[in-house]
């Protein structure tokens, strides 16, 4: 197990769209556990992705279940390829970013989603999620896009109902 | 590094910022932290500014008398990197009436809560006024706590409510 160093704006890795993960090996579970050490032992993030410690693999950690007042979640995740199927609403929320210290602003993300990814063994998984779970795996997926929270910023005085659609970030997938 | 807190007011028009950031940097100063807002048509700015080569002053002053903004110089006790995370949000909708702000900051003030972020609005028609005011700020005090103290604030006319921020990190 080992902390890895966690890459910080400006560096460029953090604009790429990471690749999808197709090796569900050792070798990548020694990475999950090296990552999830990364994500514990910095300041309270409840999630964290591949590419933010510069592997740009489709892979993310979330966990919402340690927030000061509970919120709805499904605990620990450890999502391969994940990929957002649905949309719904819209909520202003402020976000901070291991890759971004020192700044939190205002963002807006759907409130509720669905999605599909892999487990680390390469099973396939499906959840819903709503508010702050559904919020923080929003962040991460942007990771795996090359977006980070400051490229959706919105002003205090931004008005929600304004927004149509829920704009998704990055380029377009290579297939 | 020496910071100034340069304030300018006046007429907006298109190109203020421009104008003066140009100035500013031409003559070898930093900008730190800013904040513009527009309100009841004036252009607003306050700016953290470094100095430069030459005094600031001599830079503005032109500037200033071009585009008929007044304009307000302090040297000030000030660092980057001081940012502070709120943990609360205050909401307030009421009709418009004298006095609402002096009363919720008030009430906000008596449980040791910071304001870090505070906009206020006047919003809906001439006959009919609505106040729309936003706080964002920090306080060690529970929410049921600040609850109390806000329903001191209420009236029928007006709706406090404050909710907590948690910010998510990823």
């Amino acid at each position: 197990m080992a902390i890895l160093e966690i890459l910080k704006l400006p560096d460029p890795r953090l604009k790429e769209v990471s690749e999808p993960v197709e090796r569900f090996d050792d070798e990548l579970h020694g990475f999950i556990a090296d990552l999830e050490e990364t994500r514990l032992h910095g300041p309270a993030a409840v999630g964290i992705a591949a590419p933010q410690v510069g592997r740009l693999q489709r892979l993310v950690i979330i966990d919402c279940s340690t927030t000061r007042k509970p919120v709805p979640n499904h605990g620990r995740l450890v999502l391969v390829n994940p990929e957002i199927t649905d949309w719904e609403g819209f909520e202003l929320g402020r976000e901070g970013c291991l890759s971004v210290p020192d700044y939190t602003g205002n963002v807006i993300r759907a409130e509720r989603i669905k999605l599909t990814a892999q487990d680390p063994r390469g099973e396939a998984l499906q959840f819903e999620m709503e508010g702050y779970e559904a919020r923080a795996l929003q962040h991460e997926v942007d990771h795996l896009d090359g977006m980070l929270f400051v490229d959706r910023l919105v002003s205090r005085r931004t008005d929600l109902f304004q927004r149509k659609v829920y704009q998704k970030g990055g380029k377009p997938r290579r297939n | 590094m020496e910071w100034q807190m340069l304030t300018l007011v006046g007429e907006d028009q298109p190109g203020i910022v421009a104008r003066v950031t140009a100035a500013l940097f031409d003559g070898g100063c930093t900008l730190g932290e800013t904040s513009m807002l527009r309100l009841g048509g004036n252009f607003t700015i306050m700016m953290m500014v470094s100095n430069g080569r030459q005094s600031m002053h001599e830079l503005i002053e032109p500037v200033a008398e071009q585009l008929h903004l007044q304009y307000h110089l302090d040297p000030i006790h000030a660092a980057l990197h001081q940012h502070r995370v709120p943990n609360f949000q205050v909401r307030v909708v009421g009709a418009d009436r004298a006095g609402i702000v002096a009363q919720v900051t008030g009430a906000l003030a008596a449980e040791g809560f910071n304001i870090l972020e505070l906009d206020s609005d006047v919003v809906g028609s001439r006959e009919q006024p609505v106040y729309i005011m936003t706080i964002q700020g920090y306080a060690e005090a529970t929410l049921e706590a600040l609850e109390a103290v806000l329903a001191s604030a209420k009236d029928p006319d007006i709706e406090v409510n404050v909710s907590p921020i948690e910010t998510l990190i990823g």
